[in-house]
């Protein structure tokens, strides 16, 4: 049978307010366990929660940014059940009236297939505290400063049908968001964090399958993995006869499989109510608007202005635009070189390379993107070589300086003295009898490909300095010659 | 809508509420008869009347994104009943 898989998912972003979203108490991360952790975090009796208006701004400009209804009356609601890293016995959350409603997002895969995915509405709500299980004499140790941390929960519609849209889905996300400057988008800081809902059914069928719900992931790899994990095991066990329980699966990236979750949740009934602490978060219109001016350019406009700008493919000015701090490290090496495919060739090649192979963001590259733009200058006026260029960067990603400084001190110019470079082919061609023969007896239009051999040549014999434009023009010429 | 023993014996645990068996009969009775009298109050005719989430007529004061909290650890940590290197310690959760 072919089935068809049905995926939503639940995002939760970490707002980068400085404070949590109902106390003055600082959400700085990497701070020793419970020193940012106050009375009304802790849940002291006699303290009452004081709403963030920075939190309340970041969660309307998302709305804004994904074509939503901003809720103008949204009312915090208890969502209750016990767990030691949340002292109040209640989550703060939002329910029956979110403060995002409906609105949309568009999504295109790496293999072109476009995607409008409904949002069904974002919610603003409060992070938990951490549990360490790591044995403390029998005990847990509980870590209560995350506890309070304005989180946005944004809800999908169960519009994606394939692992590969639910990442991009995840990606836009991140894009936004990063764009927005309402989140670091530190995945592994757990800045944002995925649910997954997923379903399948048979191909052509309209109503839902029964759905599991995957937690917890806090990468767009695991993301793909988990779910197609997920999917296969749902197939195999309906095609086996077997039918899918409603549950949370944790998916184990070590192992490649996903479990079921006995623990909290067991007892899945949080009876929400209106939160007696908290009055109704009333906006108007002037404020919505005044939140809207403040919208920077988002991805897809960004996007579409890379293709137009710079004329970048769509493919090129996708993955640029994708995270602002790429697209802004790349708009920077553009300005400084003043060539944007080149810049787009270097900023998705060799520096995404080096950041790929240290784990390094963008935004903490030891390269700065006016230092790669300093150094495209040196390959556009002929200083060094392309191939030359990668050796210099790889020397300032590793010991630090400009371009010019380590051409310098390293003697990497190009050789760009005909005489210098003609004296160098005269030499290959004196020692290479067999090329030669093989190159004249080559049909005409076949010889430019037979270049390469002799190019090899002279970049050996000059270390690669010699500029490879004027070595082909006197390669040729040289080599036509005897070809008379 | 009425709740019998095992519906008691639910919410209890659900608030980790700790009840006597013999006090079940009673906790039902008290609880059913809240909820005759929230069956009455379904019963009124709530047509055109706007979801009251709050009975006082005012709307939530924000406060400044400014960092007003200082490290009170030691203070706070005082009246927990175990703590190691700044953490809470509480009876282990997974086993």
């Amino acid at each position: 049978m072919e089935w068809e898989v049905v995926i939503g998912l639940e995002i939760h972003v970490q707002l980068s307010t400085k404070t949590k979203i109902f106390s003055g108490a600082s959400t700085a991360f990497g701070a020793e366990p419970n020193t940012q952790a106050c009375a009304v975090d802790l849940a002291l009796p006699g303290t009452l929660p004081v709403f963030n208006e920075n939190a309340l701004r970041m969660a309307v400009l998302f709305g804004l940014a994904v074509n939503a209804e901003i809720g103008k009356r949204s009312v915090f609601e208890r969502k209750n059940y016990f767990y030691p890293d949340l002292p109040k016995g209640y989550q703060t959350t939002q329910l029956a009236e979110p403060i995002v409603g409906p609105g949309y997002i568009d999504i295109e895969t790496d293999e072109g297939v476009q995607r409008r995915v409904g949002l069904h509405h974002a919610h603003l709500e409060e992070d938990a505290g951490k549990s360490l299980h790591e044995d403390f004499h029998g005990m847990s140790g509980i870590d209560l400063n995350r506890a309070g941390t304005p989180l946005v929960e944004i809800v999908s519609d169960p519009d994606m049908r394939s692992s590969k849209e639910a990442a991009a889905y995840a990606r836009k996300v991140h894009a936004i968001v990063t764009t927005l400057g309402i989140c670091d988008g530190n995945m592994a800081e757990g800045s944002m964090r995925c649910d997954c809902n997923v379903s399948i059914r048979p191909k052509g069928q309209e109503a839902l399958g029964t759905r599991t719900e995957l937690k917890n992931i806090n990468s767009f790899r695991f993301i793909e993995r988990a779910i197609d994990t997920e999917v296969a095991r749902q197939i195999d066990l309906i095609e086996d006869g077997g039918t899918v329980v409603q549950e949370t699966r944790l998916y184990d990236p070590d192992k490649n499989e996903t479990r079921s979750m006995r623990s909290k949740e067991e007892a899945n009934d949080y009876r929400y109510f209106p939160c007696p602490d908290l009055l109704p978060v009333v906006i108007d219109d002037d404020y919505i608007e005044a939140v809207r001016a403040t919208l920077p350019e988002l991805p897809d406009a960004r996007r579409a202005r890379f293709t137009s700008e710079y004329s970048l493919s769509e493919y090129d000015a996708g993955v640029l635009s994708a995270y602002r701090a790429q697209a802004d490290y790349y708009e920077q090496v553009v300005k400084q070189c003043g060539d944007a495919k080149l810049a787009a060739n270097w900023v998705m090649g060799e520096l995404a390379k080096f950041l790929n192979q240290n784990d390094t963001d963008i935004k903490d590259s030891p390269v700065t993107a006016d230092q790669l733009g300093g150094l495209l200058v040196r390959i556009k006026d002929n200083t060094i070589s392309g191939n030359i260029a990668k050796k210099v960067f790889e020397l300032m990603w590793s010991k630090g300086g400009s371009a010019d400084e380590i051409i310098e001190a390293e003697g990497l110019k190009q050789v760009t003295d005909t005489g210098a470079i003609e004296k160098i082919v005269d030499d290959v061609i004196a020692n290479a009898d067999k090329q030669v023969e093989q190159y004249k007896a080559a049909e005409p239009d076949k010889r430019g490909k037979m270049l390469g051999f002799f190019m090899g040549q002279v970049m050996k014999a000059t270390g690669g300095k010699a500029n490879p434009g004027a070595v082909t023009g006197i390669l040729k010429q040289k080599l036509d010659a005897l070809c008379d | 809508m009425s709740l019998d023993r095992s519906d008691v014996e639910q919410i209890a645990h659900l608030a980790r509420l700790q009840i006597d068996a013999a006090d079940i009969d009673s906790y039902s009775q008290a609880l059913n008869s809240i909820l005759n009298l929230v069956d009455q109050m379904q019963a009124t005719n709530t047509e055109g009347v706007e979801p009251l989430a709050h009975p006082l007529d005012a709307v939530q004061r924000l406060r400044a994104d400014e960092v007003s909290e200082t490290n009170q650890r030691e203070a706070l940590q005082a009246v927990a009943p175990a703590t190691e290197n700044g953490l809470f310690l509480v009876p282990k959760v997974i086993e």
